[in-house]
């Protein structure tokens, strides 16, 4: 039997780490993150969740700690936020180059300075190009779902790589809302021990930290993106099992909401969806024709699926809580790489908005909307501060 | 899937350790495991420290609630201390016909607040003091919602107050917030 409790998102990832059965949890504490681990290690002391906590005096260290756990045969735990993230940097790259099957939650947060401790995504974006899978989740039961079904395609032999699950910083980690909370029994059918490809052992010693060298170098690094290419298939199949088992569906790659016939579609990440979900609501409801594209994995990139539900639509409206400084949002360049193919793609239009923490309130949305209904297909993209 | 329908925004005015937060994060509860609604809770995302002006916000409707922005219009306020009407502009985006509960000695027509507004006063800290023996009024002001609204109703409360708080410290509260109920019931 499942049970409802009334949490925030980081309390509802501190259960989906001690339902899988993870046995090694190495973090340090940052805000907004802090809270997943003050839980878990309260499930340790308590008995209810059978594993090793080991305080570390950095994220680096954490990272390597779960490592190390991981080549010793159990499933490993670890969150961080925006500096966190930024000192586990060189790590992440061993990581997924040595195809370590990790699960970390990002709590995102913006990145000093100027110093703030509030919400946006520059954190998670900054690491895109470290090899991980990255997944951005709406709210407190989508993000728990989502570590479960991360060590799901972590785990795959078809994969191996590490998965980054994004919660957004306060607006997930510090909001209460129901969760349903399932039982031990239906999350062991759901995800089954971890069985390791190689584990390290004692008696037979070799090295695991590879050298490659050229074409070796290169050949690994394409393994590594078809592993990449491989995960959009596996991360749709994880949610659909998923969906099939606790009666959730959160649309694999991307979820489509009220795109039929929408000439304007407007993208988001994170937990801002929830909003545009309204706006859009709203906006039908006045017979103008706008949809919403939620973007759910931001690697793998969906480009195929991002094509297909925008061949139809005049403009496409990008949020990007983050910017690629000196050329725009991120989303929106990822996106317009994604179209560029098409006969006669959609105009992309950016908006770059709640950076540090500021709202984005439905105005600002119904603005970028009705913007983006007001321009022609194939005018140029533009780029603007949102809320200044 | 469109979810409409009217939904409450309650907006919590207190200074840092008086448990706006808390308060906040008691009635969303209370609404949401209690009372078969959908609710959600949040701290202002500003600097918070003891004694200075804080927020907190709970939504509550019958159907799902999506919107992850901040509330600007709310429906309820709940004041924990009448000297913030001296400092933050209290009823700033309140619309006509919202109600506000205020923890204060003074009477309703004493406090500056517009006419447009339905006003409910009690000396809430002296409730706490006596039954809790300290002035957190967090859920002695929830007491005193339940009894001014059908948004949640005393019994819910009280058992979202066992949840959030140790037994004994719980006991305390339930008592304050049933003191305040039936204070303002009497009215």
């Amino acid at each position: 039997m499942s049970i409802k409790k009334y949490i925030t998102a980081n309390e509802a990832v501190a259960h989906a780490a001690r339902l899988a059965r993870v046995e090694v949890v190495a973090a340090y504490p940052v805000t907004p993150q802090t809270t997943i681990v003050e839980k878990i290690s309260g499930f340790i002391a308590s008995g209810e969740m059978d594993a090793e906590f080991i305080k570390v005096e950095s994220e680096h260290s954490a990272l390597t700690a779960c490592m190390g756990a991981r080549m010793a045969g159990v499933r490993s735990f670890t969150s961080t936020s925006s500096q966190g993230l930024e000192y586990m940097h060189e790590m992440l790259a061993y990581a997924s180059g040595g195809r370590y099957p990790l699960v970390l939650v990002d709590v995102t947060r913006s990145v000093a300075l100027p110093w703030s401790i509030w919400g946006d995504h520059q954190d998670a974006i900054q690491q895109r190009d470290t090899g991980w899978i990255q997944i951005f989740t709406e709210t407190g039961q989508e993000a728990m779902d989502m570590v479960l079904q991360a060590y799901r395609i972590a785990e795959d032999r078809r994969i191996l790589l590490p998965v980054m699950v994004c919660l957004d910083g306060f607006i997930q980690s510090h909001t209460e809302e129901l969760v349903d909370i399932p039982d031990q029994g239906t999350v062991d059918s759901y995800l089954p021990p971890y069985e390791p490809v190689v584990t390290l052992d004692v008696d037979n010693p070799y090295s695991i930290s590879i050298g490659g060298f050229g074409r070796y170098y290169a050949a690994w690094r394409k393994e590594q993106q078809e592993a990449m290419d491989r995960a959009r298939q596996v991360i749709v199949e994880a949610g659909d099992d998923f969906a099939r088992i606790f009666g959730r569906h959160y649309g694999g790659l991307i979820e489509q909401y009220r795109c039929e016939g929408a000439e304007a579609i407007i993208l988001t990440m994170g937990a801002f969806t929830g909003t545009a979900r309204e706006v859009v609501d709203e906006m039908r409801a006045d017979g103008k024709a706008v949809g919403l594209i939620k973007v759910r994995a931001y690697r793998p990139f969906p480009v195929r699926e991002l094509r297909q539900a925008l061949s139809r639509a005049k403009a496409a409206a990008v949020l990007d809580r983050d910017c690629s400084w000196g050329c725009e949002g991120a989303l929106a360049t990822d996106l317009k790489a994604a179209l560029y193919s098409l006969p006669s793609p959609p105009t992309v239009l950016n908006f770059v908005g709640g950076l540090g923490g500021s709202d984005v309130p439905p105005e600002q949305m119904k603005y970028m909307l009705d913007k983006a209904l007001s321009v022609e297909r194939g005018a140029p993209s533009t780029m603007e501060f949102i809320g200044l | 899937m469109n979810q409409t329908g009217h939904m409450e925004e309650v907006r919590w005015h207190g200074r840092g350790g008086q448990g706006a937060v808390l308060g906040a994060s008691i009635l969303g509860s209370a609404a949401a495991l209690y009372e078969g609604k959908y609710a959600v809770s949040f701290p202002t995302f500003g600097a918070e420290r003891r004694g200075a002006p804080v927020q907190a916000f709970t939504r509550i409707a019958d159907h799902v609630i999506r919107s992850r922005s901040q509330i600007y219009h709310p429906t309820k306020l709940i004041v924990l201390d009448d000297t913030l009407f001296d400092v933050v502009n209290i009823t700033d985006g309140v619309p006509a016909g919202a109600s506000l509960l205020v923890n204060t000695r003074k009477s309703a027509s004493e406090l500056s607040v517009p006419d447009y507004l339905n006003v409910v006063t009690l000396d809430a800290s002296a409730i706490a003091r006596d039954i809790i023996g300290v002035a957190i009024v967090n859920t002695t002001m929830l007491g005193a919602l339940a009894a001014t609204t059908t948004l949640v109703s005393l019994d819910s409360i009280k058992k979202a107050i066992a949840d959030a708080l140790p037994q004994k410290v719980a006991e305390r509260n339930m008592a304050a917030a049933e003191a305040a109920y039936e204070r303002v019931r009497g009215k």
